[in-house]
């Protein structure tokens, strides 16, 4: 008999060119490799220099996210980029594609945008895979069962040239989710207080499997905010078991297998789950019945609390230096807390669905008058999407901005920030000193919650706004 | 790369923990194309005030910084991003190890691929080192050590194969090419 394994130990074994030894990590292949402008150009330089070529380039799929504006390009079709040298960045991943013959999600294409928003969009992350993109955000795509991790630039040029990377293989943490979510509980909230428990460092060195029955019940799109935000917790990726909710989600995806091919892709990612006695090196058990909804209060995503609880005492100076940054006094809760501006967008929650459950709240209200709202789609895909659902309508009706998608203010490189010292609600997943601009103070919650603040022009409580207005 | 035996500086020490790499550089220097030059921008919204002076408070901006290659960091340094560009500014401003008792995993491994030493240390030696700034320390990679000023030594544990690309001055990518043999046999099962 063969000794039981976990996924991670199924897809990892699948992609051993080499095992791994004392004296050499393993040489794991690479399926799929994402690529964008910001940490790729000097790889591109790298292969340039030492005379190399793109092993694979039919197994990379590259876009234009981070650098890119989110105004629309003006009459004359210019695009008003934040720097001349944010331009050259995107124009230099335009002319490394050309050169080395890698398909471009860029400018004209109707499949630009997050990176993570259009691998599961089009269907080329799969079940099964290993994935990866110098990105961290990459643990995404785990969400599909697929090994995604992200990757320094050094490594991306390593994939380039060789489809593989150098990697000792990680321990495992499973975290078990089970019972029922309370309404108005989003996956957000439940990463929140996944990274609240375990820690920022509580995944260092391991792939986390979330499982459970409160996992199976959540949407594609629910699974892969949960992923996401693996990293927060240090990890080196999320993972979720495929199952018929994944099958669904991907069948007659663009890039997706077809006809008998799609029959025996899904034999074989029924195969793709931790075996019943599988052993993890650590194990997590959560009960949905006590996630609220929560946000961050500190300076990173650790730092969360219930909406309705109060902020906990700070126990060290770090604390302390983190309250007086973002203006947060323990023993209150964070209700109440005046709002400057309210994103809603990113590889975390600029999905169709985080935008409808942004939506949902806003119906036939109004963004509160001291408070900028920018809602940001994931990708082309979602933004024509949403407006064809009349989703843009709502936002603009509300007075919040819609704009075109793109990284945006998630990292503020493309001059969508947050002034010194205002504060922000966001959807996205780093609330870092001055991740979203200098001295910008960052609250990370749920697209319910990020409304619901923005109506009310202080940090509220999406409950409120959904018994009310859930009616319509 | 240059093989790299021993290192022998004073320490700089930022005691903050869960340094990330938003603070080491910030995003929005990440639109070069260029892996050098960065060095100018490390912990930019630490080390200058509002109106760009040097934040004298700041320790990389004060004289005893001058020179000093060992960075000794609060636990869990180099957490959040995937980008190499902190391990790259970090060298650029003249800094050649890190030294905490937890670092992020991808830094690590972006560090390590830059000859940027990255070590991990026990609580209660990083603690020594948070507590005694500006010491000397002799670090040997090749003995797996830290000799300090009156004698003493930390051993440290590092990934063979890291410690021997950067003892020999091993290109990762080099070694990964001559495996090619077997990456086509792998393909060719997998097609
Ligand atoms: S949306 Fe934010 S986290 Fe996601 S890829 Fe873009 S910058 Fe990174």
């Amino acid at each position: 008999m063969s000794t039981p394994r976990t996924l991670l130990d199924k897809v990892w074994d699948a992609h051993l060119v080499r095992a791994e030894t004392d004296a050499t990590p393993a040489v794991l292949y690479i399926d799929l490799h994402l690529i964008h402008e910001v940490t790729s150009p000097q790889a591109f330089t790298e292969l340039r220099e030492r005379g190399l070529k793109l092993r694979r380039p039919d197994r990379m799929l590259a876009t234009l996210d981070h650098s890119t504006p989110t105004t629309r390009a003006d009459a004359n079709r210019q695009r008003h980029y934040v720097t001349a040298q944010a331009e050259a960045q995107v124009h230099t991943l335009e002319a490394n594609c050309r050169k080395f013959g890698v398909e471009l999600r860029g400018w004209d294409s109707n499949e630009r945008g997050i990176v993570h928003v259009i691998g599961p969009e089009l269907g080329a992350t799969q079940p099964g895979m290993t994935i990866v993109c110098g990105d961290s955000h990459t643990s995404t795509h785990g969400a599909f069962g697929a090994l995604a991790f992200g990757i320094g630039t050094s490594e991306v040029a390593h994939v380039m040239a060789s489809q593989c990377l150098l990697q000792r293989k990680p321990k495992s943490l499973a975290v078990e989710v089970r019972g029922t979510f309370a309404p108005g509980i989003g996956a957000k909230d439940l990463i929140l207080h996944v990274i609240g428990i375990i820690g920022i460092n509580g995944g260092t060195g391991h792939v986390i499997e979330y499982r459970g029955d409160a996992i199976r019940a959540l949407s594609m799109e629910e699974r892969m905010t949960v992923c996401n935000m693996s990293i927060e917790a240090g990890a080196k990726a999320g993972l979720i078991a495929p199952d018929e909710v994944t099958f669904a989600y991907l069948h007659g995806r663009s890039l997706a297998p077809k006809g008998e091919q799609w029959d025996a892709a899904v034999a074989r990612w029924k195969t793709l789950h931790s075996d019943a006695d599988a052993r993890f090196d650590r194990i997590v058990h959560i009960d949905a019945g006590d996630v609220r909804p929560t946000v961050s209060y500190g300076t990173h995503p650790g730092m969360v609390v219930g909406i309705d609880q109060n902020v906990p005492a700070a126990n060290s100076a770090q604390d302390e230096r983190a309250l007086r940054y973002m203006q947060i006094e323990s023993g209150k809760s964070m209700l109440g807390v005046p709002v400057d501006i309210v994103f809603v967008g990113s590889c975390t929650n600029g999905r169709l669905s985080d935008l409808r459950a942004a939506a949902n709240v806003l119906a036939g209200r109004k963004v509160a008058s001291t408070v900028r709202m920018l809602v940001v789609p994931g990708s082309v895909a979602v933004q024509r999407a949403a407006e064809s659902e009349g989703l843009d309508e709502i936002f603009r009706a509300a007075g919040a901005e819609w704009r075109e998608p793109g990284c945006s203010m998630c990292i503020a490189m493309n001059g969508d920030l947050v002034a010194p010292g205002q504060l922000a609600v966001s959807t996205s997943n780093r609330n870092f000193e001055g991740r979203q601009g200098p001295g910008a103070r960052t609250v990370l919650a749920s697209p319910q919650t990020a409304a619901a603040s923005a109506i009310a022009g202080h940090i509220a409580d999406p409950r409120d706004y959904l018994s009310a207005g859930a009616a319509a | 790369m240059k093989p790299l035996r021993q290192l022998r500086s004073r320490t700089i020490v930022l005691p903050f923990e869960n340094i990330d790499t938003d603070r080491i550089i910030p995003a929005r220097f990440l639109t070069t194309t260029e892996r050098s030059g960065l060095g100018k921008f490390a912990f930019q919204d630490w080390r200058y005030r509002a109106d760009g002076s040097p934040d004298p408070a700041f320790v990389l901006n004060q004289p005893r910084a001058r020179g000093a290659e060992i960075l000794v960091a609060g636990r869990n340094f180099g957490c959040g991003s995937s980008r190499e560009h902190a391990p790259w500014a970090l060298l650029d401003c003249g800094i050649r190890a890190v030294l905490s008792s937890e670092i992020a995993d991808i830094f690590r491994g972006n560090a390590l691929k830059n000859g940027l030493l990255a070590i991990v240390l026990s609580e209660s030696e990083h603690r020594y080192l948070l507590d005694h700034p500006g010491i000397e320390l002799a670090i040997d990679l090749v003995a797996g050590h830290i000799e300090l000023p009156d004698g003493g030594r930390f051993t440290f544990a590092m990934d063979a194969f890291a410690r021997h690309c950067l003892i020999e001055g091993v290109d990762q990518l080099g070694f990964l090419l001559r495996c090619e043999d077997d990456i086509a046999r792998f393909e060719a099962r997998a097609a």
